[in-house]
């Protein structure tokens, strides 16, 4: 009887071009990733079971959390073209000169908050100062007086979208923190009714349904 | 898997032959290979999902004083009524708070899937039946939730009760701000 012979492969594979593949698409990845940059006010949201994300353009993101024991409000434009419009307007408003460095700068700023007269400050500052705790007090939104700064955002960065010719409307998300209170967040919900925004996203993380 | 280039081998004893090197030409790249897929995977898992998720509110139009407010009643079979206390407590009732509804007296309960979402839903069923046998019915019609967040609820407390109402299908909810003194005094009780 013969014997049955086996044949003799190769065990080795050539893996060079799936190692070509495998990095030209690692890569790709690298380059599309978008860096996440420091958050001058991290808060931890509250989660749900919705599904629907955040819109990547349109859209303007009030902050309210608590920082060293106080309430403080940012404001951020995801939309750099709007954003030095909307500091112009700032700035007519509230009487502060920018030069046009400041403005250049400004347009880089994702998200901040001091007041209008604190801005100069700010923008002098290296980037990774700005992060730091107690630089940024938060934006003045007393419904009570005159200066409610953070209402004037809002209305000029409304502004700024329309004269930039958009033709959807600018939507707001609030990203409170889980723990603040109810009142803090009513606060900013009634300044944005005020002008007549009536729907807004609110900000959360994910959970299962299962909680 | 792993090959490696050992030079010449040990070498004959008797050979007096000097032998090139041979060199291995092929690298092994399947370690190489492994860890470009895991990064792979680690940048496309994240670029997608670390979106935060959001969650849509319209609130109602807040009307002018001048105009007259319109009462709108509702049938309070329909009603249920959560209101939020401090320390994630929170109270519940069916019906009038002065007249509630048969086992919808106010109750203390969790948020979550065994409080909660339990009274809820046995709510969202019977009252869409009870809808039903009524002449006026429309499509849609059924429980209503008035979510009543006191002044020392916090915002996850919110947040876990409208997401309760998506979780529940609930058809009508409302946010009110108001609270009646009845009411306040469950809260006190609710927040001792």
């Amino acid at each position: 009887m013969a014997k049955v012979k086996m044949s003799k492969k190769a065990t080795s594979i050539d893996m060079t071009a799936m190692c070509d593949v495998a990095f030209l698409l690692l890569t790709f990845f690298i380059l599309t990733a978008t860096a996440k940059v420091p958050e001058p006010l991290p808060v931890d949201t509250p989660s749900s079971t919705v599904q629907t994300k955040l819109p990547e353009t349109g859209l303007v993101t009030i902050t309210v959390g608590k920082s060293e024991g106080k309430e403080q409000v940012f404001f951020g434009m995801k939309d750099r073209a709007i954003r030095s419009a909307a500091l112009d307007y700032m700035a007519q408003k509230y009487k502060v000169n920018f030069t046009d460095a400041e403005k250049e700068q400004f347009a880089l700023v994702d998200e901040f908050g001091v007041p209008v007269e604190g801005l100069k400050q700010l923008l002098a500052m290296k980037g990774a100062d700005r992060a730091k705790k107690g630089v940024q007090p938060g934006i003045p939104c007393d419904t009570i007086g005159d200066n409610n700064q953070l209402r004037y955002w809002i209305q000029y960065v409304r502004q700024a979208n329309i004269d930039a010719g958009a033709t959807k409307e600018l939507q707001f998300a609030i990203k409170g923190d889980a723990k603040e209170e109810y009142p803090q967040i009513k606060r900013v919900m009634d300044i944005l009714q005020e002008q007549k925004i009536n729907s807004f996203n609110l900000v959360t993380g994910l959970r299962g349904k299962d909680y | 898997m792993a090959e490696l280039n050992t030079g010449d081998g040990g070498g004959k004893k008797g050979s007096k032959k000097v032998r090139s090197k041979k060199s291995n030409a092929k690298v092994d790249l399947t370690a190489m290979v492994d860890l470009a897929f895991l990064l792979i995977t680690f940048f496309m898992l994240t670029t997608s999902l670390s979106k935060p998720q959001s969650m849509d509110l319209g609130l109602p139009d807040k009307e002018d004083k001048k105009e007259p407010q319109k009462d709108i009643k509702v049938d309070q079979k329909r009603t249920l009524t959560i209101i939020m206390g401090k320390d994630n407590k929170i109270k519940w009732f069916h019906g009038l708070l002065e007249a509630p509804e048969p086992g919808g007296a106010p109750t203390n309960t969790v948020y979550g899937k065994d409080g909660l979402r339990k009274e809820i839903l046995k709510r969202v069923i019977s009252v869409n039946e009870y809808c039903k046998t009524k002449p006026t019915y429309k499509e849609g019609d059924g429980l209503i939730v008035i979510i009543k967040p006191s002044k020392k609820s916090t915002y996850r407390n919110l947040v876990d009760v409208l997401d309760e109402m998506a979780i529940c299908k609930v058809p009508t909810y409302a946010i009110v701000n108001d609270i009646t003194p009845e009411e306040m005094k469950l809260v006190d009780e609710m927040n001792k």
